[in-house]
C-alpha cells in the first residue's frame, strides 16, 4: 500500500500549483464534536496532492474572560463544550485552587471531583465509541451510507446501541450527582467543591454500577475484536509513528486527573517523566498556519517539524507502565502485546485503548462509591492568594491545560488554554494524508472514499470547538466577486494580523 | 372590625398606612416587584407591582390599601405586560444567567420565570460595562445591575453614609460611587452594612464566594418567589 503513495505525506499539506487542481470538500465533518470541514486537491488524474483538515469555526474564550474574577472560571470556560465540559470545569478548578494558594485538597474534594471526572470520561467514551464510531466499524468504511449511523445502528444490533445509551446516561447521571446538573453544573470552587455526596446519591449510582462493569467489559471486548478482525488493515489505516504526551502518577500508572507530565518518543524510548505540568510552557510551543483556526502543538526542544505528538487514549495506554483497576490492567497487557518493544501507533487502535479507559471509569467509579470519604463533610480549604494558576488534567480527549493570571482585585489579565484536539492537530492532518494519498492514487472517486478520510479524523474523537483559540491571529482572506464570479478585489490578513491585497 | 380590600378576588385586611403592597405582603400574596423592600421608603421605579384598580394602573408599592377597593394583580394583560418589562430589562444590561454566581438566586431571574420569561424577545444592547474590584471583600458588577436604588437606599437611609447614587438620565442612568476615584474600595463602604445585602441581582456580591452553594440548595431551587420571596429577606440568615 505504501508503495503505491504517488508523493510523500509531508507533500500534501501545500500544493505546489493549487489553482490547476480539482478542489474536493467534505463539510461538515459528520459524527464528530464541532464543525470542520476537509479539503482535497486533486489532479487530472484524481490524484491526490493536498489534504487538509481544517477548522472553521471560533470561540474566543481566552479574551472573554479577560477581566472577569477568578471564582467564575470553572463555571464560565465549561461552556467551551457540551461534551466534555467537566475537563474544562475540572482544569480550570485546579488551577484557580493554586490562585488561592491551596495544594493539596480534602480526600473528600478531590474524591468528588475525581468521581465527577470519571463519570464525564465514561459517557463521553461510550458517546464516541457507541453513537458515532462503531456504525464505521460494525458496517464498513464503505457500507451504505443510509445505514451508517447511530439509527442504522439502533436496527441491526438493538441490544449494543441500548448499551451506549444506557453507559452513557450512567455518567451522565454520576455528573449530575456531583455537579447538580448533568450539564454545565457546578461543583469545583477555590480549594474544592461545593457539595459532597449524601448516602442515598451514593446508594443511587451503587445499585447500577456492576452492570456498567459488565457492559464496560462487553464494549472492550468488542472494540479488541473489531481491531484484531482485520488486524493487518487495521494496523496500517491512517497509521502515523510519533511521540505520545500524558499524565501519569509518579509510579507510572494510568492517571487521568492529576499527575506529571509523560513523553515517550515514537521509538518507545522515555523523552520526559514526572514533569510538573505547571512548566508546561517551557516544554510546549504553539505553531499557528495560515489556513486553520487551531493551533499546531509540538515539542520545543524537537521543533515544529519533528516535535508534534499524540495525546488522548492511546497515548495513554502506551504512556502508563500499568493501571490501578484489575480489568483495565488487564486490557492494557493485551493491548500493548500488540507491539511490546516499541507503541501501539496505530490510529483505529485508538478505539481499543477508549474502551480500556471506559472500563477503568467503570471500575474507578465503583470503588469511589465504597470509600466513606465521599459522604465526607471537610469540602474546601483556603490559603494565600497568588497570581497565577496552572491547571492540567486529562480530558477524554487528550492533556487539556488550562493556564491563567490575575492581577491584585481577583480579575483574570491572562488565559491560555490548550485544549486536547489541539495537540492531535498535526497527527489528525497526518492521518489524513495518510488516507487521501493511500485511497485517491486515480481510481474513481466514492462517497466510501471520503468516509474513510472521515473514519481517520473520527478515530481521534475530535471536538472542534474546544480547539479553536488562536483569537487575532486568525488569517482571512475577503474576496469581492462580480456576479459572474470574477475576482474584482482580494484582502488578505496573515497570521501576524498584517493586511495585504 | 378591620378594613380590607380585594386581590384577585381574596379578601386582604389592612391597617391605615399600609401600603397594597404590604398588605398583600402580610396577607402572603405575591406581587411582583424589584426595587421594593419593605424596609425601605417605596420608590415605585421598577412598575412590575403594576396592578389595576377600577382599571386604572398603580404601582401596589406606593399606593394605600383603602376599604373596599378591587385589585386586580395576576391578570393576563398584566403578567403580559410584566413579561415586557422584564424582557427589556435582560437585554438593557448584560444578564448571563448562565454563568452568574447569582443564578438559582437571583430575584430578576426569579420574578422572570414567575411571569412565565422563558426567553429573550428583544436584541440585546450588550452595553460596555464594568466591574469593580478593588475592595476587599466586595466586587460590584455594573453589568448587572437593574438601577433599583435599593443599595442607594440602604447606604443613605439605613448605613448613614451615602456611598451608592444614581447618575445620568434615560439610558445613560448608572450606577456611581460616592469616592475620590469612583472606586469601592476608597469609598466609607464597609462589607457588613446593609447596601452590601440588598442588591437582588448579582451587581453586589461577596469576593470569593461565588457557587459555594450547590445546585439544589439555591435560594429558589426548591420553590419558586412567590412562596420564598425577597432575595434580601434571606441574605441577612444567610451571612450569619
Amino acid at each position: 500500500m505504501i508503495e503505491q503513495r504517488p508523493v510523500t505525506i509531508e507533500q500534501l499539506e501545500t500544493a505546489a500549483q493549487p489553482e490547476k487542481l480539482r478542489r474536493i470538500a467534505i463539510e461538515p465533518l459528520t459524527r464528530v464534536e464541532g464543525h470542520g470541514k476537509v479539503t482535497l486537491l486533486l489532479d487530472d488524474e484524481n490524484r491526490i496532492q493536498q489534504a487538509r483538515l481544517h477548522i472553521v469555526e471560533f470561540r474566543g474564550f481566552e479574551k472573554f474572560i479577560q477581566g472577569r474574577p477568578y471564582w467564575e472560571l470553572p463555571v464560565l470556560v465549561q461552556r467551551l463544550c457540551g461534551i466534555c465540559p467537566v475537563s474544562h470545569h475540572l482544569a480550570a478548578g485546579k488551577a484557580i485552587d493554586q490562585l488561592v494558594g491551596v495544594e493539596q485538597l480534602t480526600p473528600t474534594a478531590e474524591k468528588v471531583r475525581r468521581l465527577m471526572h470519571y463519570g464525564q470520561m465514561l459517557q463521553s467514551h461510550a458517546l464516541h465509541f457507541f453513537h458515532l464510531s462503531s456504525p464505521d466499524l460494525l458496517f464498513g468504511f464503505d457500507s451504505e451510507i443510509s445505514q451508517r449511523n447511530i439509527v442504522g445502528l439502533i436496527n441491526a444490533h438493538p441490544d449494543l446501541a441500548k448499551q451506549g445509551v444506557l453507559l452513557r446516561k450512567f455518567g451522565q447521571e454520576v455528573i449530575r450527582v456531583t455537579a447538580g446538573k448533568r450539564i454545565h453544573g457546578t461543583c469545583a470552587i477555590p480549594g474544592g467543591v461545593n457539595k459532597a455526596l449524601d448516602s442515598s446519591e451514593r446508594d443511587y449510582l451503587q445499585q447500577d454500577i456492576h452492570q456498567i462493569i459488565t457492559w464496560g467489559q462487553g464494549a472492550l471486548e468488542l472494540a479488541r475484536k473489531l481491531f484484531m478482525e482485520a488486524l493487518e488493515t487495521n494496523q496500517q489505516f491512517a497509521r502515523i509513528d510519533t511521540h505520545m504526551m500524558s499524565l501519569c502518577q509518579d509510579d507510572g500508572a494510568l492517571e487521568l486527573y492529576h499527575g506529571g507530565l509523560r513523553v515517550t518518543a515514537s521509538d518507545g524510548s522515555r523523552m520526559m517523566d514526572k514533569i510538573d505540568y505547571r512548566e508546561y510552557d517551557q516544554h510546549i510551543r504553539e505553531e499557528v498556519k495560515s489556513w486553520s483556526y487551531m493551533k499546531f502543538p509540538y515539542l520545543q526542544h524537537l521543533g515544529p517539524e519533528k516535535g508534534s505528538y499524540r495525546v488522548g487514549p492511546l497515548a495513554r495506554i502506551n504512556n502508563c507502565d500499568t493501571i490501578d483497576t484489575p480489568l483495565a490492567e488487564a486490557g492494557r497487557i493485551e493491548f500493548r502485546s500488540l507491539n511490546n518493544q516499541g507503541l501501539v501507533q496505530s490510529t483505529l487502535a485508538y478505539h481499543w485503548a477508549r474502551m480500556i479507559e471506559l472500563l477503568h471509569c467503570a471500575e474507578k467509579i465503583e470503588q469511589l462509591l465504597d470509600d466513606p470519604d465521599l459522604l465526607g463533610t471537610d469540602l474546601k480549604l483556603s490559603g494565600e492568594m497568588r497570581q497565577r494558576g496552572i491547571g492540567v488534567i486529562e480530558a477524554p480527549r487528550g492533556t487539556l491545560i488550562h493556564d491563567y493570571e490575575i492581577d491584585d482585585d481577583g480579575l483574570v489579565s491572562r488565559a491560555n488554554l490548550i485544549v486536547s484536539t489541539t495537540h492531535n492537530n498535526r497527527a489528525m492532518n497526518e492521518s489524513v494524508r495518510t488516507v487521501a494519498a493511500d485511497l485517491f492514487n486515480g481510481q474513481e472517486i466514492t462517497e466510501g472514499m471520503l468516509n474513510h478520510i472521515e473514519v481517520a479524523i473520527r478515530a481521534y474523537d475530535p471536538c472542534l470547538s474546544c480547539a479553536t483559540h488562536a483569537l487575532g491571529k486568525m488569517p482571512l482572506v475577503i474576496e469581492l466577486q462580480q456576479p459572474d464570479g470574477q475576482i474584482v478585489d482580494r484582502l488578505i490578513k496573515d497570521t501576524q494580523g498584517e493586511l495585504k491585497r | 372590625m378591620t378594613n380590607s380590600f380585594e386581590i384577585d378576588g381574596i379578601t386582604v385586611p389592612f391597617s391605615n398606612g399600609q401600603t397594597i403592597m404590604d398588605a398583600a405582603l402580610t396577607a402572603g400574596i405575591y406581587i411582583p416587584h424589584l426595587c421594593h423592600n419593605p424596609e425601605f421608603k417605596p420608590h415605585g421605579s421598577c412598575r412590575l407591582c403594576t396592578v389595576l384598580i377600577n382599571g386604572r394602573s398603580v404601582a401596589a408599592c406606593t399606593t394605600p390599601a383603602g376599604e373596599g377597593i378591587v385589585v386586580e394583580n395576576e391578570t393576563h394583560e398584566l403578567v403580559t405586560q410584566r413579561r415586557l418589562l422584564l424582557k427589556l430589562l435582560f437585554v438593557e444590561g448584560n444578564h448571563t444567567c448562565p454563568g452568574c454566581e447569582k443564578s438559582g438566586a437571583c430575584q430578576l431571574q426569579a420574578v422572570a420565570y414567575h411571569c412565565g420569561m422563558l426567553a429573550p424577545e428583544f436584541v440585546h444592547f450588550y452595553p460596555k460595562r464594568s466591574i469593580d474590584a478593588s475592595h476587599p471583600d466586595t466586587i460590584i458588577d455594573f453589568n448587572r445591575c437593574i438601577l433599583c436604588e435599593l443599595c442607594v437606599r440602604a447606604s443613605r437611609d439605613s448605613d448613614k453614609k451615602a456611598v451608592f447614587n444614581i447618575s445620568g438620565r434615560g439610558i445613560q442612568a448608572h450606577l456611581t460611587i460616592d469616592s475620590p476615584s469612583g472606586k469601592l474600595a476608597d469609598s466609607a463602604f464597609n462589607s457588613s452594612d446593609k447596601a452590601a445585602r440588598v442588591c437582588p441581582v448579582g451587581a453586589i456580591l461577596p469576593k470569593h464566594k461565588g457557587y459555594n452553594i450547590p445546585i439544589g440548595q439555591r435560594l429558589y431551587d426548591q420553590a419558586p418567589i412567590s412562596q420564598v420571596g425577597d432575595v434580601a429577606k434571606h441574605q441577612e440568615v444567610a451571612d450569619e
